[in-house]
């Protein structure tokens, strides 16, 4: 996908009459809202040491490829960086791996840029691995000077899934909502947070943002016209259409994993319940038939259930229902409040949030076992979104007065705060792979 | 419409002026006045003027009750509470506010062209779409009264904001006891 295309001029959206902006554009942010601060609290078990060296004239483009390179690393907590710069390599060099070894790197990273002709820059790298005495190989990735960032993060995805075993996620996107001087913004931003972009600014709140599988698509909350409807927009054109403006509220989209449906929460016929919808907004089904609240549907990675919140039971409480229809099943049992469900990609784990002695804290289950364990000792957690590799959960909560997001392991140990000075952030949820599998 | 003021018959006079009020929708549906009458006032003069009105139904003072009448219906509408407050983790419309109720049912019933939204609120405490559903309750509690007296359902459109559009921020009993509501607004 290219980030390019987001340079384009704004367009209107489909909603007259309406003081929104909605574009594709790179909205001007105020510099404030776009910077956030990454703080890392934990290590891992064993961190990796792996040398890297500035690239060779890194200086003569826009983005230091290096830096970011070295900060995705260092912030998921499992590697130790170790600068290279002064032995000044590149991907042409035949490093003396045993030296390497000797200065306690288990892996040495190197590359160039290369400013092209027709204003493209050709990012070359390579990796050796230390420790193995192997040649990692390497790539060349030609790409415009707006992509040169999501260049550095794909570098970074290579050296942690060679590394690890694991497949990064270095190069996907967060959307989350941000809110500040009584503005509302749907905010798209790079895994790190940096780079937001603003598909949505709006007088009225905005909640529940929800990637489409393919991350082109976000569908949301909006309180615009006066209630909840829910609104499907292209991120990169800015279109917009309301896929749910019935009667009462509408809320708590929830894409099917083949991109083609919606779970949505209606009060059309009283009360709030289930729904089913084509992802243009046709097809209306009614999944649950309960006298209580039914919402928050979060769909299986197998598109085969649906889990969702329900307080059928007297408080709420999370249960799974088949996607076709049928009785649901409790899912959670201790504590007298859980809601919020994220499921896995992976299959194997539910994050959702429960309430704890007065406070709202991120829980997670093993699927299963059906064991939990809280992945956090804060008080004010909501929204827990899993990254695409399942490794990761993003979460916001509050610490001192200031709504800040929130990304941990699953065993709870490293965590990463990305916060602003100048704005609340909240709801973040994490987009898909970019890339298809190579 | 303010033309329609200089015309001096009785009937067109009321008329004009309920449209200058701009508080009801009257869409040039006549409101008879010995209905208006026959209905308890919330406001105690004017159900003193209602009997006289009956008494001199054709008499020059009808201006003078025409002048009143939307006077009336001001106060009755500036007088009606418009926000319902409910305990915690309770959607039960609390007896204090039958006579709110009560009172917007009649302008309901009175005017069946009228329409109103029912907003449902939650305090900040707990996740954004369980509130969702939980000032859903409230409004719908609410909307349940109005068409228990006889408003019919499609005047009334019950939505929810849930903890997103605070009356009050702050994080004390006081903040959430004024957020936990619903409030009637006019469409």
């Amino acid at each position: 996908m290219s980030f390019s295309d987001s340079r384009r001029s704004a367009c209107r959206g489909l909603l007259t009459g309406l003081a929104l902006t909605a574009g594709g554009v790179a909205l001007p942010l105020s510099s404030a809202l776009a910077q956030f601060r990454v703080e890392i609290s934990g290590v891992g078990a064993t961190q990796i040491p792996v040398a890297i060296g500035r690239f060779r004239d890194e200086s003569r483009s826009p983005a230091a490829l290096s830096a970011i390179v070295q900060a995705d690393l260092e912030r998921s907590g499992l590697f130790k960086v170790l600068d290279a710069s002064a032995d000044r390599l590149d991907e042409t060099s035949r490093p003396a791996l045993p030296d390497w070894r000797s200065k306690g790197a288990d892996a040495l990273l190197a590359g160039s840029v290369t400013p092209l002709a027709d204003g493209r820059f050709d990012v070359r790298y390579h990796l050796w691995d230390v420790l193995k005495g192997k040649d990692q190989g390497g790539l060349s990735l030609v790409v415009p000077a707006a992509d040169l960032r999501q260049a550095a993060h794909r570098i970074a995805d290579d050296i942690y899934e060679k590394l690890t075993g694991d497949r990064g996620v270095f190069a996907t996107r967060i959307a989350y909502v941000s809110k500040s001087g009584g503005k509302h913004h749907l905010l798209v931003a790079d895994s790190d947070g940096e780079g937001a972009q603003s598909p949505l600014t709006s007088p009225q709140p905005i909640i529940s943002p929800a990637w489409a599988p393919d991350g082109r698509q976000l569908a949301y909350v909006s309180f615009e016209t006066g209630k909840p409807v829910i609104v499907v927009q292209d991120v990169s054109s800015g279109r917009r259409r309301v896929v749910a403006g019935f009667k009462g509220s509408n809320s708590a989209p929830a894409w099917s994993p083949d991109g083609r449906q919606l779970a949505v929460t209606l009060s059309r016929e009283g009360g709030s319940q289930l729904y089913l919808m084509g992802a243009d907004g046709d097809g209306v089904k009614r999944l649950t038939q309960s006298g209580a609240i039914d919402t928050e549907a979060a769909w299986s990675p197998d598109g085969a259930s649906i889990y969702f919140v329900s307080d059928r039971g007297g408080g709420p409480q999370i249960y799974r229902i088949a996607a076709g229809g049928g009785t649901p099943q409790r899912v959670t049992f201790s504590g007298a409040y859980n809601i919020s469900p994220a499921l896995s990609p992976d299959g194997k784990w539910m994050a959702y949030v429960s309430q704890v002695s007065g406070g709202y804290r991120v829980h997670l289950m093993d699927l299963a076992s059906g064991a939990v364990k809280a992945l956090t000792d804060t008080r004010d957690d909501e929204s827990p979104s899993f990254a695409p590799n399942s490794r990761q959960v993003i979460y916001a909560t509050r610490t001192q007065g200031r709504e800040v997001l929130m990304t941990t392991t699953l065993d709870g140990r490293i965590k990463a705060r990305l916060a602003t000075n100048v704005a609340d952030v909240r709801e973040p949820v994490w987009g898909p792979y970019l890339q298809p599998r190579r | 419409m303010q033309h329609q003021l200089t015309r001096f018959t009785p009937r067109l006079a009321l008329m004009g002026a309920i449209a200058a009020a701009a508080l009801l929708s009257a869409c040039g549906s006549s409101v008879k006045l010995d209905e208006n009458a026959g209905k308890p006032a919330p406001i105690s003069d004017a159900s003193t003027k209602s009997s006289q009105a009956d008494a001199n139904a054709n008499a020059s003072s009808n201006v003078n009750q025409v002048v009143l009448t939307p006077k009336n219906d001001d106060a009755l509408a500036g007088g009606l509470t418009r926000v319902i407050y409910f305990d915690f983790d309770s959607f039960v419309v609390k007896d204090e506010f039958s006579g709110a109720i009560d009172g917007h049912a009649k302008r309901l019933t009175a005017n069946k062209g009228k329409k109103v939204i029912v907003e449902g609120h939650t305090d900040e405490r707990g996740g954004r779409e369980y509130n969702l559903a939980l000032g859903q309750k409230r409004a719908e509690a609410v909307q349940k009264s109005l068409t228990l007296l006889g408003v019919s359902a499609d005047q009334v459109e019950a939505v929810s904001f849930g903890e997103e559009r605070p009356a009050v921020t702050g994080a004390s009993e006081e903040a959430w006891a004024k957020n936990r509501r619903a409030e009637i607004k006019d469409r």
